[in-house]
């Protein structure tokens, strides 16, 4: 995760804003890309943010509390989203809750001490027929259950370096 | 196009409520086209000074020919037809939308501050709700914030309604209240949830005026009040704003627009203070010091070529308007005056002049002030504000709170007999009940400068001295007043300025705006170079129609009920004798016996003056 560069963000939002015709209408492309940028998206962030495109903080921050995926608090370098609605509860979403949990040592909603990992719920992805479903960050996994999650968090363990301090 | 939507589009419509057949403008809403015919539907989240919300649907009524019953706020009527607002169908809803905003609002009404003057509670009652068929949460979720020194907020009584949102976004364009996340988890928020008094909430409780429950509510000093009133070795005075006076009498269930002034300074000393003052005697010294600041500031610029004067000058009165500068537009704030508000002059001349005068310690004095405004609680706790050697005010009453002690007191105000405001300050002028109008300053300072500058009569201007270009309730008002000839200068000026002649032939320019969004669009005009940063003096109210419109006034206030309380503002002020700031012969006498080196000198100048903060917006969205 990184700080925000407020020259950087003016030239960004500029170009948004020229696309998207006003500040208001390039706030959430501003936000997406900040995200896909990996910006920590934290009150420094929003006041810089408000000052640029000169929108209240509290409106940006109204905004940002009503994305799931724009949230403001800190996360994990993966987002673990498994899909809590019910198809993907019949075809056995439950156990791979409890895999995912166990295997990580969190409950949802929470972050791995390494701050690898975040494990939290995400409603319906479309992707009933091949149930039950997760995000990875941004990609999904299907047919998941309670064995190939694991081979998937040990994959994505072993692809990031770990920090040295 | 068919021959019934030709007639339709442009000309009234013909629709059909309850049986009742009626025609209304293109774009009326059913609720507005049922008001005309007498029919009153419930509404929670419309509110007549805020865009449509939409949101509660307690307003749902059935419209023929739709499959869902259909929100009557939020419905622009574009086509004949009909509608029914109070089938069976359309109370079980009713009911049903009540029962559900019932089931997560804990709290007692008995013991909430808003009992009987509730908008849910009322709506509860009217609908005859008698059980709790969705649950009624026991425990309270949410901690009560009681960080801001004017508004408590708590959320356990928020039905979501998002008036104070829209309140503080649309009139105050200060957006401290937010709504933040999403479905159930939705909640009126601060920035990053942060307690109200680290935010940039300028206190000016617009919002506590427009909740409909009791979620925010104002800080409530009535018991300490009380428990100076109750100590025997405590002098306990009070100040009345106008505001209030214009005011109180709703509070006592009477019509918008009463003027009970003389009837409360009976009810007061009854309740138990010892003093009554009015709160226009330094509103008319507010007067004398701030032109006098004026006519400095423009002597300097215009004389001295002194390019380091800030121009326009702006009002200093309002605590919430003062908060807002220094938070959006610090760069501003050398053009506010340095002159303190009526209030805060008054305390720093309660405990020192007053007391000198009457033989009081002034460590006994407990000074109160009545104020139609929750910000000045927060100025009044202004480290600044201590320039008598104490707390200059100590607690300030906003009108409800008055209300509520008198109602304690077991006193019917209506019905109290007329008594007048006591010695030292007594006599005010019309000049001082003005400032509780937006235009009200700008028009007492005209009055007085006017006839300071061009040796004539503000009548021979104006008819009975009212300056009606400054009147009215316009967010953004624009006067200009032309100098054609200057008089001696008198004697209270002398140390001032040597005469007049480089005013003659000038245009005094002058703005007005209330409702700080209002003070936006004038702040940024002026940061563009545009019209108003060539004006000479601004006056600003924080509140929309100034303190007769502010948020510790009683609930309800809308436009109706503004306008009625700014004709009893300028009815008291025509039945004044004196209606001159100038010509306050208390105020002469303060200054022959006390500020003894004249108007803006030294003396007056410690205690009536003050400085102001930067506050502007910190890393973390915060005022701190």
């Amino acid at each position: 995760m990184q700080a925000l560069d407020k020259i950087t963000l003016k030239e960004m939002s500029d170009e948004l804003i020229a696309t998207h015709g006003s500040a208001k209408a390039a706030l959430i492309p501003i936000l997406n890309k900040l995200r896909k940028n990996n910006v920590t998206i934290d009150a420094t962030t929003l006041t810089t943010l408000a000052q640029t495109l000169r929108i209240a903080p509290s409106a940006i921050y109204g905004v940002v509390s009503f994305y799931s995926f724009l949230d403001h608090r800190p996360k994990g370098k993966h987002v673990i989203r498994v899909c809590q609605t019910m198809s993907c509860k019949m075809a056995g979403a439950a156990k791979v809750a409890t895999a995912l949990k166990s295997e990580l040592g969190i409950e949802f909603g929470e972050t791995t001490g390494d701050g690898l990992f975040t494990l939290e719920h995400t409603n319906c992805l479309g992707l009933c027929s091949e149930a039950p479903a997760m995000l990875l960050n941004e990609t999904a996994h299907i047919k998941i259950d309670a064995v190939n999650v694991k081979d998937i968090l040990k994959s994505i363990a072993r692809a990031t370096p770990v920090a040295s301090n | 196009m068919s021959a019934q939507q030709t007639t339709a589009i442009g000309a009234n419509i013909p629709v059909t409520i309850d049986g009742m057949d009626i025609r209304v403008p293109l774009k009326t809403t059913i609720l507005d086209a049922a008001k005309e015919l007498g029919i009153r539907i419930p509404t929670l989240c419309h509110h007549a000074d805020l865009c449509e919300g939409g949101l509660c649907r307690v307003c749902v009524v059935e419209v023929e020919g739709k499959r869902t019953l259909q929100a009557s706020c939020a419905y622009p009527i574009t086509e004949p037809m009909k509608i029914k607002t109070s089938s069976a169908k359309v109370r079980k809803a009713r009911k049903n939308i009540l029962q559900l905003m019932l089931s997560n609002h804990a709290g007692d009404c008995t013991t909430c501050n808003r009992n009987q003057n509730c908008e849910l509670q009322k709506l509860a009652s009217e609908y005859g709700i008698t059980t709790h068929p969705f649950g009624k949460v026991k425990r309270p979720k949410y901690a009560i914030d009681h960080s801001s020194l004017s508004v408590v907020r708590d959320n356990n009584k928020c039905i979501l309604c998002r008036r104070c949102e829209r309140t503080c976004a649309e009139i105050q364009g200060v957006n401290a209240l937010v709504t933040a996340n999403r479905g159930i988890e939705t909640e009126i928020q601060t920035f990053m949830n942060l307690p109200l008094g680290d935010t940039m909430c300028i206190n000016c409780g617009q919002c506590i005026n427009r909740c409909p429950t009791g979620a925010l509510q104002t800080v409530d000093a009535t018991c300490d009040v009380w428990k100076a009133i109750d100590d025997p070795k405590k002098h306990v005075v009070i100040q009345t704003a106008p505001a209030p006076r214009a005011a109180i009498a709703e509070c006592f269930g009477e019509a918008p627009g009463t003027p009970r002034t003389f009837e409360m300074n009976t009810a007061l000393r009854r309740a138990g203070f010892n003093k009554v003052f009015d709160t226009n005697f330094t509103a008319d010294l507010t007067i004398l010091e701030e032109g006098t600041e004026l006519l400095k500031r423009l002597y300097g610029a215009l004389v001295q070529k002194d390019a380091s004067v800030a121009l326009p000058q702006f009002t200093s009165c309002s605590p919430g308007w003062i908060k807002y500068i220094e938070q959006f537009y610090p760069e501003y704030l050398p053009n506010v005056s340095s002159a303190k508000s009526p209030q805060q002059m008054f305390g720093a001349l309660i405990k020192t002049y007053y007391a000198e005068k009457n033989g009081v310690d002034p460590k006994d004095i407990v000074s109160v002030s009545l104020m139609p405004c929750t910000a000045k609680k927060y100025e009044c706790a202004r480290p600044e504000m201590n320039d008598s050697g104490f707390k200059d005010i100590d607690y300030v009453l906003t009108t409800r709170e008055l209300g509520k002690l008198i109602k304690e007191a077991g006193i019917d105000l209506p019905q109290m007999p007329k008594s007048d405001f006591d010695e030292p300050f007594g006599t005010a002028t019309g000049s001082g009940v003005i400032f509780g109008a937006t235009g009200g300053v700008m028009e007492s300072a005209i009055r007085t400068v006017v006839e300071l500058v061009c040796g004539i009569q503000i009548e021979d201007l104006f008819e009975h001295a009212n300056v009606i270009p400054v009147r009215g309730f316009e967010g953004v008002r624009y006067a200009e007043l032309p100098i054609s000839a200057v008089g001696p200068v008198p004697e209270v000026l002398k140390d001032v300025v040597p005469d007049w002649n480089w005013l003659k032939d000038a245009t005094l320019k002058v703005a007005i705006c209330h409702g700080t969004a209002n003070a936006q669009k004038v702040m940024d005009d002026i940061r563009a170079g545009g019209k108003f940063s060539e004006c000479h003096f601004i006056e600003f109210m924080a509140c929309p129609g100034g303190c007769l419109g502010g948020g510790g006034q009683p609930i309800p206030t809308n436009k109706d009920i503004r306008s009625k309380r700014a004709n009893a503002i300028y009815a008291e002020d025509m039945a004044y004798t004196v209606r001159k700031s100038h010509l306050n012969e208390a105020v002469l006498r303060l200054y022959k016996e006390f500020l003894t080196d004249g108007i803006g000198g030294h003396k007056a100048h410690h205690l009536l003056h003050t400085s102001y903060t930067d506050r502007s917006l910190g890393v973390r969205g915060s005022n701190k």
